[in-house]
């Protein structure tokens, strides 16, 4: 981790909303709160902003560190920073924590204000829909009227795109980076195993398990365990694990033989000891439903004739969890629309995480895209 | 077209900087201003830039190696990365008024098909090569070498080339096709326009295509 290039300590900020918001899938908030960091400096023109969107279990931590926990190095750190791709000399960078999350963003860990208890399984369903139309709140907020970028990989990406969408007049660039107009029937099928391991969780209580003092860990860990097999790729796993021995010999028991078990039970283990299960619930419902063309038929292309910004799409070779089939899908209808768009194929083995990696050549064409944002 | 270089001028062959200027020159020659074209193998996106610089021509590069995609991008050029060896399917009938390869198609190995592809994408097709039956070229197999000029600038061993072929060989194929040649440009190795056999006399060839 390079220091030098980094935003240094931050702290999260607190954008309050007392109006109510209509969601997408009936109902609304009556009010809400986002928490988010910001890097670098608003220009006088208030046209360097760029918002960063998290994927699924991502946050407004973004980059840089806190004070007081010198380990809690943002999630794309290598990415933004002073003098990196993204850069804070240049551009004004927000991470904010999606609605409906459970790191400080209005979300079911949140008090529901008619019950004066915590929404648990009552918070309704969000879309990225109204991610995209909360992030614009904190926009107005802030006072920028049209992001320079909006920049996320996977479930961000589809909020970049998301926002080219619903809000065409409001970003110049969106850049969306192993992504996908819609999941594909195997990408449901996957969240669909990760919910039952936690709607099956005895602990899960119907969603109101903190009622009963409990957390669901046994299936939020098994949720993440099934994420973090397609996250990677065949190859990199099999480079990364092979058939290693945790002990060096078999232990004819259900016990961790192999260094890929330990692997996938440390990572489902951490998961669980901070993330919240009913985020993870909704967070891939919101997954599942986004389809931007689904109101015009189908047509992806007839959905994108509203878009105006610029497009960098990116896609990872080794990424079957979102392939770049399916970047590719997003290029087509731009094309049909005419719209400015570079796509880009890169290789690199490590699967859908590829995004969260600082392989030299997916940096270098980010650089290269964000070098020529005018601002 | 007129020359890159007066006549009369000293009789130097083209320096490769002069030969893209000229290539570039020739293509835009063939394209009305503000339309919208695909450039397959479009290197660094070169091309669509001065296109667009000098005619407002829009549109969008195909390239498969890394490092020209990024060069695309720096360039500030839309570049789409697949490999057109597999056609060019998810673009649609019709959309483009020139598929271009400049350059380029000598260097790929399903000719045909991108041939019948870029005929299906676009309304026109440009192709230009070089002329392996330049009599340049002809006397380096005579002497028992593979040529080696400004306009084949590779030795055989490392060579992007994989498919050699000449003026007279392209309007066979193109016949075979259905594909009817509009125009033809042939220049030699000096920039200089080629009407006596361009087979022959041409290094350079320019073709402006269109479905028979």
């Amino acid at each position: 981790m390079s220091l030098e290039n980094s935003v240094g300590n931050v702290a999260p900020q607190r954008f309050c909303r007392n109006a109510p918001l209509a969601l997408k899938g009936g109902g609304q908030l009556p009010s809400f709160e986002l928490v988010y960091e910001t890097y670098g400096t608003l220009n006088a023109a208030r046209s360097n902003a760029v918002l960063v969107c998290h994927a699924l279990s991502g946050s407004h931590h973004v980059a840089g560190t806190y004070a007081d926990k010198p380990n809690s190095v943002g999630w794309w750190d290598n990415l933004v920073g002073p003098g990196k791709p993204l850069d804070t000399n240049k551009f004004f960078v927000i991470g904010v924590n999606n609605l409906g999350g459970c790191y400080g963003s209005t979300g079911p860990l949140s008090i529901n204000p008619e019950t004066g208890k915590r929404y648990g399984a009552d918070f309704p369903l969000v879309t990225v829909e109204d991610w995209v139309a909360a992030q614009a709140c904190l926009a107005d907020d802030l006072g920028i009227d049209t992001w320079a970028a909006v920049i996320g990989g996977s479930l961000g990406g589809m909020q970049a795109i998301e926002w080219s969408l619903e809000f065409p007049e409001r970003i110049r660039h969106a850049i969306a980076i192993a992504s996908a107009p819609k999941l594909s029937a195997q990408n449901i099928a996957f969240n669909e195993v990760a919910r039952q391991a936690i709607l099956s969780d005895p602990d899960f209580h119907g969603g109101h398990y903190a009622e009963h003092g409990v957390v669901p860990t046994r299936g939020l860990r098994l949720a993440r365990m099934i994420g973090h097999i397609t996250y990677l790729s065949d190859d990199q796993m099999d480079e990364k694990f092979g058939r290693n021995l945790r002990n060096g010999e078999h232990s004819f028991s259900y016990g961790v033989d192999f260094e890929v078990e330990s692997y996938l039970r440390y990572q489902g283990d951490k998961f669980a000891g901070f993330f919240d299960a009913n985020t993870y619930l909704l967070t891939t419902k919101a997954l599942d439903y986004f389809d931007p063309a689904y109101a015009y038929g189908g047509d992806l292309a007839a959905a994108f004739a509203r878009a105006r910004a610029s497009f960098l799409v990116a896609s990872f070779t080794t990424d079957w969890r979102f392939s770049p089939a399916r970047s590719r899908e997003i290029v087509f209808a731009l094309m049909h629309n005419r719209r400015r768009v570079a796509y880009a194929e890169i290789d690199c083995d490590a699967g859908h995480d590829s995004f969260l990696l600082d392989d030299a050549h997916y940096h270098a064409v980010l650089r290269a895209y964000l070098e020529n944002i005018k601002v | 077209m007129t020359p890159i270089r007066p006549r009369g001028a000293p009789l130097t062959p083209l320096t490769a900087k002069e030969r893209e200027r000229f290539d570039f020159a020739v293509i835009a020659h063939w394209i009305p201003e503000g339309e919208h074209v695909l450039d397959l193998g479009c290197g660094d996106g070169r091309l669509l830039r001065y296109l667009n610089e000098s005619k407002r021509i829009t549109g969008y590069g195909v390239e498969i190696a890394h490092e020209s995609v990024l060069g695309c991008i720096r360039n500030g050029v839309d570049v789409i990365q697949i490999d057109i060896e597999g056609g060019l399917s998810g673009f649609e009938d019709r959309s483009f008024s020139h598929a271009i390869i400049s350059q380029a198609l000598q260097a790929m190995h399903s000719t045909e098909r991108i041939l019948n592809e870029m005929l299906r994408v676009a309304d026109e097709a440009i192709v230009s090569f070089p002329n392996f039956a330049y009599r340049v070229n002809r006397e380096a197999i005579a002497s028992g070498h593979m040529p080696v000029s400004e306009d084949l600038p590779y030795e055989w061993y490392d060579t992007p080339n994989v498919r050699f072929f000449t003026i007279a060989d392209f309007e066979a194929l193109c016949d075979k096709l259905g594909i009817a040649v509009r125009e033809r440009l042939a220049f030699d190795a000096f920039g200089q326009p080629v009407t006596d056999d361009p087979n022959l006399n041409g290094s350079l060839a320019f073709y402006r295509l269109g479905r028979a």
